[in-house]
């Protein structure tokens, strides 16, 4: 009797063993587990004034919080249905692998390797950025080619890290570079005098001079040696969810060229065919993407377009629109037709 | 097991499933099978995620150039290998372990003398060095160790020693001796005076032993080895130093010259320096374990008996006497066990380093990780790194003590 049971018990496991690497390969869209779910995992950065921060209200704030905010509109309706998950540069993309999270909005730069080797899909760039160099004044440095020989701390496995070092590479200036995990022990530290200058996105070094102990007396140099562009990025292979992430990007931009905001948008009165295939009116745009009929409309009820949420977190810092505006000012946003 | 008590007679009859000697075997071998199948599910199912996902199982990344620069170590070019950069961390990462460890032992052994001093308040210091200490987590200390080293001055107001030491929010400058040109032909001067001095050393030893000592009666007759050793301290050793000084004047540059910190540009050059970072973290590490070190000290030394202290002061042994010759001896075999603990431990945490910036072996795998998103081997190299370290550490110490409970045991 005894021996029965256990011969059934093992022959139970060794099918269980066998049979399940098999039913691990049926997967589903990411975009079909946040449904279920109810609720959106976005990582951001969780350090950065103006793009991903915990405010002191206990709420996340800024640029990126507000497009996973725009995603979890699209999806589910309802902008507060979001679960932020700070991370690190060198933790983020392990998180986004493993399917901690479902999307990471956390000024990351689209690059080749990136692309094609992290096993990561890119969508649209939210935010076209540039790496620079701040110095604290009383050095008197106006140019790159003045820093020869400088400690200059950066953020441990980012993009920032490599140019920098292909730079001074071809600029053939010797330095040290100093790379710190945590972003705010590298500001502490460039803060101190522990390294001469700190380098990395221009957009972020604007936002961490103001929490500086004397922000006027820090200048970022004007010269720019790489092409950041940042965006949100999904796992590589799930083309249903980074189509809808796309989609909420492009909807953003969309809404600014023509002019829908926050505050018209309920009202918005028009008689073109494109605008009212995005507001849900006709066509069946949402059910193409797998969302919610009016889903573009929701993302422009609850954060409005891009220029409004570049307003909201971006001026107050200082940053410039620069190229960061509608293609057709000029600017390089630009939105695939709604068609 | 119940059936070993009946008698052989009745087992023949037992079928083989009753059969307790078979049974034994058997479930041995299911155990193994269900571990090796359990091994083989959770492997398998890694590589599905990972195919899944579009990620490939292989080293070929670590030959591919790195692009990033590390702060300090043995030199490293960001047009090295991701491979070179790792063995980096490994250096740095064996560098603070071993300096923490041996910074630790002095430490703690002082501390654990001091708690059972007879003086009041030497045994006050000693006990609140240790509470405080062992009962603050370790990355705050390291972060406040960090903080310290942040609020030394700047660079151009640097503290200075007789102008050749300076202490700065840069870290220590020392001055350092640095090989020229005429050094690797000084080393070949010392190398041809060790051969020499060697053969001139077993030359002698044979004279004495076949000739001088003939004479003497078999059982006073020098032994060979310690005729060496005579030659080696009265011949080797002046023969060496004589080469070693003339071929010093000899080289056409002298070999070493004193190198010492000067400020150029941004940051002091040349000489020894000691970078926040790694003072921080060495610190923070030898300071924590300090603590529990002591602690093991203490009760290693408690745990010698009574007696064996009050035997010792009644011959008319000093206090230090006692302490050196009776109770130490008899404590290092009970306190080498949890110390050996103790130094794992410090190795181990010394992965904190990420916290402040130092380019040990975790956070240089940290940036791997980054660069190329190849977690898995990665981690896995990391923990094959930590490990072998560890269990070099352990096994050494398994010896010495092994070693020192023996000679114990044959007194």
């Amino acid at each position: 009797m005894r021996n029965k049971f256990l011969f059934r018990i093992s022959v139970l496991v060794l099918a269980i063993l066998f049979v399940t690497p098999l039913l691990a390969d049926n997967h589903e869209s990411i975009l079909d587990k946040v449904k279920n779910r109810g609720k959106l995992v976005c990582g951001v950065h969780g350090g950065l004034p103006g793009f991903g921060f915990l405010g002191e209200d206990g709420k996340w704030s800024g640029f990126d919080a507000d497009f996973g905010r725009a995603i979890a509109a699209a999806v589910l309706g309802d902008p507060s249905k979001v679960e932020f998950v700070p991370l690190n540069a060198a933790e983020r993309f392990t998180a986004l692998q493993t399917g901690e999270i479902d999307v990471l909005i956390r000024n990351t730069t689209w690059t080749l390797s990136r692309d094609a080797e992290l096993s990561t899909d890119f969508a649209p760039p939210t935010f076209y950025d540039g790496q620079g160099f701040m110095v604290p004044k009383s050095l008197n440095i106006e140019s790159i080619t003045e820093l020869a020989g400088a400690s200059i701390g950066v953020t441990a496995g980012s993009t920032t890290e490599l140019n920098l070092t292909d730079t001074m590479r071809s600029l053939g200036l010797e330095f040290n570079s100093i790379s710190y995990a945590d972003i705010d022990t590298l500001y502490n530290s460039y803060d101190a005098g522990r390294v001469d200058v700190v380098t990395s996105d221009k957009s972020q070094l604007v936002a961490r001079r103001k929490d500086l102990k004397n922000p006027d007396d820090h200048v970022i140099l004007d010269a720019t040696i790489s092409k950041e562009p940042l965006g949100p990025l999904t796992i590589h292979g799930d083309n249903e969810w980074n189509d809808a992430v796309s989609w909420v990007v492009y909807a953003t931009f969309f809404a600014e060229e023509h002019n829908i905001t926050q505050e018209n948008v309920k009202t918005f009165k028009t008689e073109n065919p494109e605008i009212k295939r995005f507001l849900g009116e006709s066509g069946e745009m949402g059910k193409k993407l797998g969302l919610p009929k009016d889903w573009a409309k929701q993302i422009i009820i609850s954060v409005g377009n891009y220029g409004e949420i570049f307003e909201r977190h971006l001026t107050p810092i200082g940053l410039p629109r620069g190229v960061n505006k509608p293609w057709t000012q000029g600017g390089l946003l630009y939105s695939m037709p709604f068609r | 097991m119940m059936e070993d008590n009946s008698p052989k007679v009745i087992s023949d009859k037992i079928p083989f499933y009753r059969d307790v000697r078979f049974l034994k075997v058997f479930f041995q071998i299911l155990f193994i099978i269900g571990i090796i199948l359990l091994a083989g599910f959770l492997y398998s199912n890694m590589l599905n995620g990972l195919s899944r996902q579009g990620i490939e199982l292989n080293l070929t990344f670590l030959n591919s150039e790195a692009g990033f620069e590390l702060s300090e170590g043995i030199d490293f070019e960001p047009s090295e290998t991701f491979l070179k950069a790792f063995w980096v961390g490994i250096v740095n990462t064996l560098k603070v372990s071993i300096l923490g460890i041996f910074s630790a032992t002095a430490i703690g052994f002082f501390f654990g003398i001091a708690r059972l001093s007879s003086n009041w308040l030497i045994r006050q210091i000693a006990s609140v060095y240790v509470e405080c200490f062992r009962n603050i987590p370790l990355v705050l200390q390291i972060v406040f160790w960090y903080a310290i080293m942040l609020v030394l001055p700047v660079v151009r107001e640097s503290i200075s020693f007789f102008d050749s030491i300076f202490i700065n929010v840069r870290g220590v400058y020392l001055p350092a001796l640095e090989g020229t040109a005429g050094l690797i032909l000084w080393l070949w001067y010392l190398l041809s005076g060790i051969i020499i001095a060697i053969i001139v050393v077993l030359g002698l030893a044979a004279f004495r032993y076949f000739f001088q000592s003939r004479e003497l009666h078999a059982t006073s007759r020098p032994s060979f080895i310690s005729n060496i050793i005579f030659g080696a301290k009265w011949v080797a050793a002046p023969t060496f130093l004589i080469i070693a000084i003339v071929g010093w004047f000899l080289t056409p540059e002298v070999p070493f010259e004193l190198s010492r910190p000067e400020f150029r540009g941004f940051n002091f050059v040349g000489g020894m320096n000691f970078s926040p970072e790694f003072t921080a973290l060495l610190i923070g590490l030898a300071v924590y374990t300090s603590a529990f070190i002591a602690e093991v000290v203490r009760s290693g030394i408690q745990a010698v008996v009574k007696g064996q202290r009050e035997a010792a002061r009644s011959v008319g042994l000093k206090e230090s006497q006692v302490l050196r010759l009776v109770v130490v001896p008899q404590a290092i075999p009970v306190i080498v066990p949890p110390l050996t603990s103790q130094y794992l431990n410090l190795a181990k945490n010394s992965s904190l380093a990420i916290f402040i910036g130092f380019p040990d072996l975790f956070q240089v795998g940290e940036i791997m990780m980054s660069q190329t998103g190849q977690s898995i081997p990665i981690f896995a190299m990391i923990m094959v790194s930590y490990l072998i370290m560890s269990l070099t550490t352990s096994a050494f110490m398994n010896w010495y003590n092994h070693r020192i409970t023996r000679i114990g045991r044959s007194r």
